[in-house]
């Protein structure tokens, strides 16, 4: 087991090495210029540009600069905002505990309606409830975020009222964040009111943000389900006269789950880039919206550390999978 | 004893529900996050919306939903016979805000109006370079550098500006968003502190709204500043909810969930309009979308070439296809609402025959040229893809092939100010301070070829009208002179005048007493709200 995880964290290095290449060049390979984009419509001076490239260090061989940047990351310096003016992980920080409090709930929401789905779907494969199920999961795979979530705005928040628009929490609550999550740092002010406006809105975001995962996950149990039922020891178990809830339950069940947890922990990585749209539309103070600003102003300390951040994130999440895989899966573990 | 403990918690009860029934919230639904607090060297109309306009004062001020200057800290002033010399007669008893983390010891005074331009404008200072990359852009960009020869106190409460030449447009410069007062005491404090930075994210201003609290990219708080200068403003907590999507905006002021929105899409005001519970209230802004004719390059040397193509285009059928009502077809460089606007002036009026006839008398035949597409959505310019389109098209009718041409913004704007650049350059310009050298000198002076005179243009007549309309500080000269300047861009042609655009901003019905400002600013202090 030990070997295993030795092995998997030796993979992450080449991997983190190239990321930090990915996102250094990523940035400065879209036109625009940092300076220029941060000046307002008066531009700036031939001389103030040059100066100003000199103290940002954009007049440095670009490999100086990759390796300032990576000697910085290496001491933990993850940089200055080129626009904000305050250091990248302070923001990073802050505003990521909205998008873990966001995907974790969208997660949930995706493997407790997807996993039952898939199976009920498998157990009566043909039916219509699986003709139906895995329809709505097709689409909800298919649908563009930016349109589906304006889509339940109008709907749920515009047209029924039931839902609010946008935000966090109700703008009434005002308290400094302890843990910025707000579930929980409602709950530890005792604020029971507060803590039911902050489901409230993170309700329709979840949904949006899940749809995706949730479609996967359904139409993975489905299979793995299926695959599982037809082999030999399902069919010895049903011979020996096993009731049927635990033949699927216990026996199918067990084995369909490998390749399903693989595809969850998979869902993380996609979870971030689905969010960056969901918050975008959300107005939701996570780290996609902070991305996507910092993209068009052509941050690029922020962009380039940012993602490294967010990718350190999935892989740490990844790996992790990779561990709960070999623990419910002991043949991996050999190999 | 127990009876008296239940009185008071009652008591203290009631004063809390009291206080909340009674407090006045506005909520605006802003359109980006700013980037820090201190308007100095921050460009953005949401930097200054969240920063200048609630938290700060200036000198002087623009008057509410209008472009002429107001006493604000300077209670009055004298500007010498040469021109050169500008006394300020600071107000007294002017305080600062009392935060958790500032108390000041003393009201604003001269100090802090010297303090204010010189941490902008002297490198010694300890706050020229107090951020990372730190640049000031609106005060190089007004060129203040090249007018400012110093900055003295007289007294406490007298300030002498003195300029290196007459330069009127200076009093507007000193009501723009950059030369907000700060606070020297509290500076100075940060500064012994070693925590300069702080300046940006915990400000002090001498505004009407005090800080309270930021919720990166989410939540703006600000409470009414009790002790301010103008009298407490009608509301209590202003908060400013970001939301960047304009379609979510729409929601949100629909659902209540926001008082008030800017930018709505043009495609939502009809929707807006009809809403029984909101108002829309719309206004021409202080701005141009205009394409310009590279003056230096043949054929377009010719004016005869520029008035053919100017008669070829269809103005009308543009702003009506593009602006979807929100905008008006611009006539002169100026918008009619500005002070100098010149009514006698005549647009080019759309006749492809007599365009085609003025070409073939300048001697000009299969004339391809590049058509330059901005890449971005302007209020002076929502879809300058689509212009170009219908341009191109209105061309073609006259025999003129245009070839549509397009890059990254600022690679567009780089390339675009090129001396030798070919073509027909779409760009426009909203309005920093109201004064008309602010468009005419900006971008068609001789000294903005290569800056930001997209046509190259360096034309005599036109020169000195405006270069004498910017030394002399008697309004209605300099009136005189614009108005002629305006009769002779409309002569040489370097530029289509384009567009104006209409800007929306649509409310609740319970906000009371909001204007709009032509130069794009949204302030509340005059803002009230019915239950």
């Amino acid at each position: 087991m030990l070997r295993y995880i030795l092995h998997k964290l030796a993979l992450i290095v080449p991997t983190v090495i190239g990321i930090t290449i990915a996102s250094f060049a990523f940035i400065r390979l879209l036109p625009g210029d940092p300076i220029l984009a941060m000046a307002g419509q008066h531009g700036v001076s031939p001389e103030r540009y040059e100066i100003l490239r000199e103290q940002f260090g954009f007049n440095q061989p670009i490999w100086t600069q990759y390796f300032q940047y990576v000697w910085g990351v290496l001491h933990g310096d993850f940089g200055i905002s080129l626009s904000t003016k305050r250091p990248v992980i302070v923001d990073f920080l802050s505003l990521f505990p909205a998008t873990i409090e966001l995907s974790l709930f969208a997660m949930m929401l995706a493997v407790l309606l997807g996993i039952p789905a898939g199976i009920f779907a498998a157990v009566k494969r043909g039916s219509w409830f699986d003709q139906m199920t895995m329809g709505v999961a097709l689409t909800g795979y298919s649908m563009p975020i930016f349109w589906w979530g304006l889509l339940l705005i109008i709907f749920f928040s515009g047209y029924l009222g039931w839902t609010p628009v946008s935000g966090r929490i109700a703008l009434s609550y005002f308290f400094r964040p302890i843990t910025g999550f707000m579930l929980v740092d409602t709950l530890l002010y005792g604020n029971w009111p507060a803590f039911v406006s902050a489901v409230r809105h993170l309700i329709l975001p979840a949904v949006v943000l899940g749809t995706i995962p949730l479609a996967v996950i359904a139409r993975q149990t489905r299979s793995a389900m299926l695959e599982v039922l037809g082999e030999d020891y399902v069919r010895t178990a049903r011979a020996k006269g096993l009731s049927p809830g635990r033949v699927v339950n216990v026996h199918a069940l067990r084995n369909a789950m490998i390749p399903v947890v693989t595809t969850i922990g998979l869902q993380v990585g996609l979870l971030m880039a689905g969010a960056i749209l969901t918050e975008t539309i959300f107005s939701w103070p996570g780290i996609g919206k902070w991305m996507i600003e910092s993209i068009s102003k052509r941050d690029y300390v922020v962009v380039q550390s940012g993602l490294l951040l967010i990718a350190l994130v999935v892989m740490a999440v990844n790996l992790l999978v990779d561990i709960l895989y070999a623990v419910i899966n002991p043949r991996i573990r050999v190999r | 004893m127990t009876f008296m403990k239940s009185l008071l918690a009652a008591t203290a009860v009631l004063a809390l529900s009291v206080g909340a029934a009674q407090a006045k919230q506005l909520v605006y639904c802003s359109e980006a996050s700013p980037a820090h607090f201190d308007p100095g060297p921050t460009t953005g109309g949401n930097d200054f919306d969240a920063s200048s306009r609630t938290m700060y004062n200036r000198l002087v001020e623009f008057k509410h939903g209008g472009t002429s200057i107001e006493p604000a800290l300077a209670e009055s002033w004298e500007v010498s016979d040469d021109g050169l010399e500008y006394t300020f007669h600071l107000r007294p008893g002017v305080k600062f805000h009392t935060t958790s983390y500032f108390t000041p010891t003393r009201d604003f005074n001269a100090d802090d109006v010297i303090f204010s331009f010189e941490r902008q404008w002297k490198e010694d200072n300890a706050y020229y370079n107090y951020l990372d990359g730190i640049s000031w852009d609106y005060f190089q960009g007004m060129d203040m550098p090249k007018y400012l020869k110093s900055i003295e106190k007289v007294d406490d409460l007298t300030v002498k500006f003195t300029l290196t030449e007459p330069n009127a447009p200076m009093l507007a410069n000193l009501g723009m968003d950059f030369a907000s007062i700060m606070s020297k005491e509290y500076a100075d404090q940060l500064e012994a502190a070693g925590t300069e930075e702080l300046l940006a994210s915990q400000p002090i201003g001498t505004g009407p709204f005090e800080f309270v609290d930021y919720q990166t990219d989410a939540v703006i708080r600000y409470k009414a500043f009790p002790d301010y200068w103008g009298g407490k403003v009608a509301i209590d907590d202003l908060i400013f909810a970001i939301t960047t999507d304009p379609a979510v905006r729409v929601q949100k002021l629909k659902a209540g969930e926001c008082d008030i929105m800017p930018y709505p899409n043009p495609a939502d005001i009809a929707d807006l309009q009809s809403d029984p519970n909101l108002n829309v209230m719309s206004q021409e802004g202080l701005n141009i979308g205009y394409m310009s004719y590279n003056t230096t390059v043949a054929p377009m040397d010719n004016v005869d070439v520029r008035k053919a193509l100017n008669m070829a285009i269809n103005k009308d059928a543009i702003i009506d296809a593009v602006y979807q009502g929100a905008g008006q077809p611009a006539v002169n460089l100026i918008p009619p609402t500005m002070w100098s606007y010149n009514t006698d002036v005549k647009d080019d009026a759309y006749d492809p025959d007599a365009a085609k006839a003025l070409l073939e008398k300048a001697g000009v035949k299969d004339l391809t040229l590049d058509l330059w597409a901005m890449p971005v959505s302007r209020p002076y310019n929502p879809n300058a893809q689509r212009v170009a389109e219908l341009i191109q098209s209105d061309w073609a009718a006259v025999g003129v092939k245009a070839n549509i041409v397009s890059y990254e913004w600022t690679e567009y704007r780089e390339r675009g100010k090129q001396k030798d650049r070919p073509g027909a350059f779409q760009i426009g310009w909203t309005g920093d301070n109201g004064d008309p050298d602010n468009f005419f000198a900006t971008l068609f002076s001789c000294s903005a070829i290569g800056v930001s005179n997209y046509s190259s243009w360096c034309d005599p007549d036109f020169e000195k009208l405006i270069q004498d309309a910017k030394t002399t500080s008697d309004i209605a000269e300099r009136t005189k002179l614009y108005e002629q300047a305006q009769v002779v861009f409309k002569e040489q042609a370097p530029a289509l005048t384009l567009a104006h655009s209409k800007v929306f901003m649509p409310m609740s019905k319970r906000v009371t007493g909001f204007t709009m400002d032509p130069l794009g600013i949204h302030r509340f202090d005059n803002v009230d709200v019915t239950e």
